[in-house]
């Protein structure tokens, strides 16, 4: 295998969930303050993911009074404790970039139902 | 006692560190090295060990190349280098160097041989202003003026011109070891390293630390 690849294996997370583009999540992220360390949870849509391997982003957009807000999250970043899949969007593209320039109620995205 | 190395580019990745931060890194394939020749004052007017890196086909290796080799009871290798030491001691022909000769948390000078980028123009190449694109100038990425009149009469020497650029032996110094995998010969240089993927790399501790 590469040696790049295969040096960036030892470091990738297993443990975070299966993540889908439009989903709804909770990004639990470490915070330090002075010595103590505590965790901040960030909620939003996940509008893109990119790059691969070690160096993947996540973009995770919000409305913080009335304010929309995009955090860049790496993936497989220490800082990270913990993703809650809240709930499943039902999109059909990778960028969902057109949110941006929408308000109120056409800023959603719909949810996606499970089959059975 | 100096501390060099041999080796491949392999690409490049980031690190986490313990607070979060990303670390920008460039994966090197380095080492093994073996020792072909040991170089002193008394034989040859200086200290130096010449290391030979990276295997060969038998049928790429010239037979001069070859009998050198033969002599010194080696396997031909593909690249020699050649390091300057204030002291010979500890090393002898056939002694083998691994990455491990490298510490974490060092600083080194890194050589490679930067990407060719054929024949360039003055912004390109020296970072020359570009002209107005637009508004009738005519005057785009053009060399401009030469020198000044009939008074000094001639081009003065040195002037920056069109040409070939890179393929130039670059040294980028101090950075820093991040991380060393003795089992898989690699190590991890913070920030960039001249040259392409696969293209030899030099190491050695840094000159201005």
């Amino acid at each position: 295998m590469d040696l790049v690849k295969s040096i960036e294996q030892s470091m990738i997370r297993t443990d975070l969930p299966d993540l889908q583009i439009g989903d709804f999540l909770k990004v639990n992220l470490k915070v330090k303050e002075g010595n103590r360390e505590r965790i901040q949870s960030y909620e939003g849509t996940l509008i893109a993911r990119k790059g691969k391997g070690l160096t993947e982003t996540i973009n995770v957009r919000r409305i913080s009074y009335g304010v929309g807000v995009e955090r860049i999250i790496p993936l497989n970043s220490q800082k990270i404790d913990s993703i809650e899949v809240i709930r499943r969007g039902q999109v059909r593209r990778a960028k969902l970039y057109y949110l941006r320039d929408r308000v109120g109620k056409a800023a959603k995205v719909r949810e996606k139902l499970i089959t059975k | 006692m100096k501390n060099f190395m041999l080796g491949k580019k392999a690409g490049m990745t980031q690190l986490f560190l313990e607070d979060g931060q990303a670390i920008p890194v460039t994966v090197i394939e380095a080492g093994p090295l073996t020792v072909v020749q040991v170089k002193t004052t008394e034989h040859d007017g200086y200290n130096a060990v010449k290391v030979a890196f990276g295997d060969v086909k038998e049928s790429r290796v010239n037979k001069p190349d070859k009998g050198l080799y033969a002599k010194a009871d080696l396997t031909p290798k593909k690249f020699v280098r050649e390091f300057k030491v204030e002291s010979t001691d500890g090393y002898k022909v056939g002694d083998v160097i691994t990455v491990e000769a490298l510490k974490e948390g060092m600083l080194i000078d890194v050589i490679g041989t930067s990407k060719g980028k054929g024949y360039a123009g003055t912004v390109k190449r020296y970072g020359n202003t570009i002209g107005p694109l637009s508004h009738g100038s005519k005057y785009h990425r053009g060399l401009g003026a030469m020198a000044m009149h009939t008074d000094p009469g001639r081009v003065p020497k040195g002037k920056k011109m069109p040409g070939h650029m890179g393929t130039d032996r670059v040294t980028v110094q101090n950075l820093e070891v991040m991380k060393i995998y003795a089992d898989r010969n690699a190590v991890l240089v913070k920030g960039a390293v001249p040259g392409p993927k696969g293209g030899l790399i030099m190491i050695q501790d840094a000159k201005n630390a």
